[in-house]
């Protein structure tokens, strides 16, 4: 009998390191100890940036991968965030500035965030495929044009500077070390969030309305309210990243939330992959590095072409992205472990 | 046996489950359901029966909110649910399953079961994981039990084939305590076999469970329900006991054909 609930209790264990698994757990080491090899730059450009712009194509991953929604307006929903921290907080153009303490204007900015996602969701819901794509890009450019007219709220074009990230615990978390571990805090919440949440009730009803909405309202559910809520929950993701992407630059304009920005977050989801939630920041991580060495590769005129080329061949090869290719891969590396060795 | 059935018929008045209004819907000038008017006692089992574009899956669609009628008025219980959308006639207890399986490709067999478990119950929005000891968990494995499917209990649903496909179809339509249900040809489609499982399965639900069967297959249709109607061109034009369906000259001359020979 002590010995059952020895071994119960053994299994139990088990089972917990075994939920994590082994690929979470060399991961999650590898980025705690990044900063330990890495200089400033591969900490903030290539790192901290890559993680940011992981959320926003995680906030799209959980739209578009769960709920089968493509929306190009992530960008738009993360430039409310970052615009309500400049607004709310401290900045140096003179048009307005509250000067609330980042812990007020953190929360402010992230809610504002997540209502106007569900505002744009609400807005969208009533199209689907290539239409919702169509509705949320208007959205997206009409946001756009708009603060680049507006002077009053948004300062026009050259929108706001000198926004800083706060210093607090002894910490000025602009460095590039705590601003990496920032990053990373964030983004492993996000990730542990959707990863835990695809397996929730809203999760599932979110994946049995993308596969069949005629159902769900035979079985009681109001597929808009869920649909609104998962535009809600992606605006979460979203707005933190437009708090870290308007710390990141230390300013924001309406180019922080132009259509280039809103497709680079497309693409990024899409090189990922929309399966798995790791897929956007594999995709993230591709992207910054093409943008960022491209131009060392192939020189100034041609780097577009290389990242274009690049994003060809992994989409020919594997239309689910870098997740598909790995997919691919997996079974082979297997059957190699599985010979005897030399 | 016929005349007491009529006798009980007669009594139930007041405690419809479903009482359907001249009830009508157009298709821009197609008129695909006309001046339906019916009575379904609470408990009751009704054949529908008609040849194809009779109207019967429509009048299905008009009951369930999928398409609203043009005209006419749905009491479900005593209550007018003619403008209520889908899932809150749902809510009320109504249930229906679609002739071309409608599920969820993408989910394992008891996930589907558990989400039209949980579909009339609070915590749809639930965030949090459900627990193996979650009621509506214990319901969906109690279903899953029903419709004989405990083998495909971790399926992926796209894996299943055609007749287990329509067991859970099934399976939706039984979860969360429903009052009534539609069945749209269940039968389609299943081999014989499956085609006795599926009357044992419909003879087994509970008494205070109607509903009304759409089902091509009389063998069927006859063995399952207590009263008969049928469906012509959008209309109503004969119900009677499965006996005097399947006795009717002019039924044999519509849906039949007209007698061999």
């Amino acid at each position: 009998m002590s010995l059952a609930i020895a071994t119960n209790n053994a299994a139990t264990q088990r089972n917990w390191l075994e939920k994590l698994g082994p690929g979470h757990i060399i991961l999650g080491t590898a980025l705690v100890l990044y900063p330990l090899v890495a200089s400033d730059f591969f900490l903030t450009q290539i790192g901290g940036y890559s993680l940011i712009f992981g959320m926003l194509g995680l906030s799209l991953m959980l739209l578009a991968g769960y709920g089968g929604m493509v929306s190009l307006a992530q960008i738009t929903v993360a430039g409310i965030s970052a615009y309500a921290i400049a607004i709310l907080g401290n900045n140096n153009s003179n048009v307005l500035g509250f000067g609330w303490p980042w812990w007020l204007a953190v929360p402010f900015a992230v809610v504002a965030a997540a209502l106007a996602s569900a505002l744009i969701g609400w807005i969208s819901v009533r199209t689907e495929g290539i239409y919702t794509i169509m509705i949320t890009l208007a959205i997206a450019t009409a946001t756009y044009y708009f603060a680049q007219q507006n002077y009053a709220i948004f300062n026009g074009h050259s929108g706001y500077a000198g926004i800083r990230a706060p210093v607090f615990w002894g910490v000025n978390w602009r460095d590039a070390r705590p601003f990496y571990y920032l990053c990373l805090g964030l983004s492993v919440l996000s990730y542990a969030g959707v990863l835990y949440g695809s397996r929730s009730t809203f999760g599932m009803t979110l994946q049995a309305i993308r596969d069949n909405p005629r159902r769900m309202r035979a079985l009681g559910y109001h597929v808009t309210a869920h649909k609104v809520f998962a535009w809600l929950l992606a605006g979460v993701i979203a707005g933190l990243a437009g708090v870290l992407l308007v710390w990141f630059n230390g300013r924001v304009s309406p180019g922080t939330i132009g259509v280039d920005a809103a497709i680079d977050v497309l693409i990024i989801a899409v090189i990922g992959g929309l399966r798995h939630p790791i897929g956007p920041f594999l995709g993230a991580l591709v992207v910054v590095l093409m943008q960022t060495f491209a131009i060392d590769i192939v020189g100034a005129e041609r780097f577009n072409t290389l990242i274009g080329l690049v994003f060809l061949v992994i989409v020919f090869v594997s239309p689910d992205g870098i997740l598909g290719l790995w997919g691919r891969i997996k079974p082979h590396l297997a059957q190699e472990s599985l010979r005897p060795g030399p | 046996m016929t005349e007491s059935l009529a006798a009980n018929r007669l009594q139930s008045t007041g405690a419809y489950a479903l009482e359907l209004d001249g009830v009508a819907r157009h298709f821009g000038a197609l008129v695909a359901l006309s001046g339906i008017n019916m009575r379904i006692a609470a408990g009751e089992r009704r054949a529908v029966l008609g040849s194809n574009g009779a109207g019967k899956t429509t009048l299905f669609n008009a009951v369930t909110g999928d398409f609203m009628p043009t005209a006419g008025r749905i009491r479900f219980f005593g209550e007018d649910i003619t403008d209520l959308p889908p899932h809150e006639r749902i809510r009320r207890g109504l249930r229906r399953t679609y002739q071309i399986s409608q599920l969820f490709k993408g989910l394992s067999v008891l996930d589907s079961i558990f989400l039209a478990c949980r579909g009339v119950s609070r915590r749809r929005f639930s965030l949090l994981r459900p627990a193996a000891s979650d009621v509506n968990m214990v319901q969906a494995e109690s279903i899953l039990n029903a419709v004989h499917l405990e083998a495909y209990r971790d399926t992926l649903v796209a894996t299943l084939s055609h007749g287990q496909q329509r067991q859970l179809e099934i399976a939706l339509a039984l979860a969360g305590a429903p009052r009534f249900i539609l069945f749209d040809e269940p039968a389609a489609g299943l081999s014989p076999t499956e085609r006795r499982d599926l009357v044992a399965i419909l003879n087994a639900l509970p008494k205070h469970i109607g509903y009304i069967i759409i089902e091509h297959d009389l063998d069927v249709a006859l063995r399952v329900s207590e009263y008969v109607s049928m469906m012509h061109n959008g209309h109503l034009f004969k119900e009677g006991t499965p006996q005097e369906i399947e006795a009717d000259p002019e039924v044999q001359e519509i849906y039949l054909g007209g007698k061999h020979g």
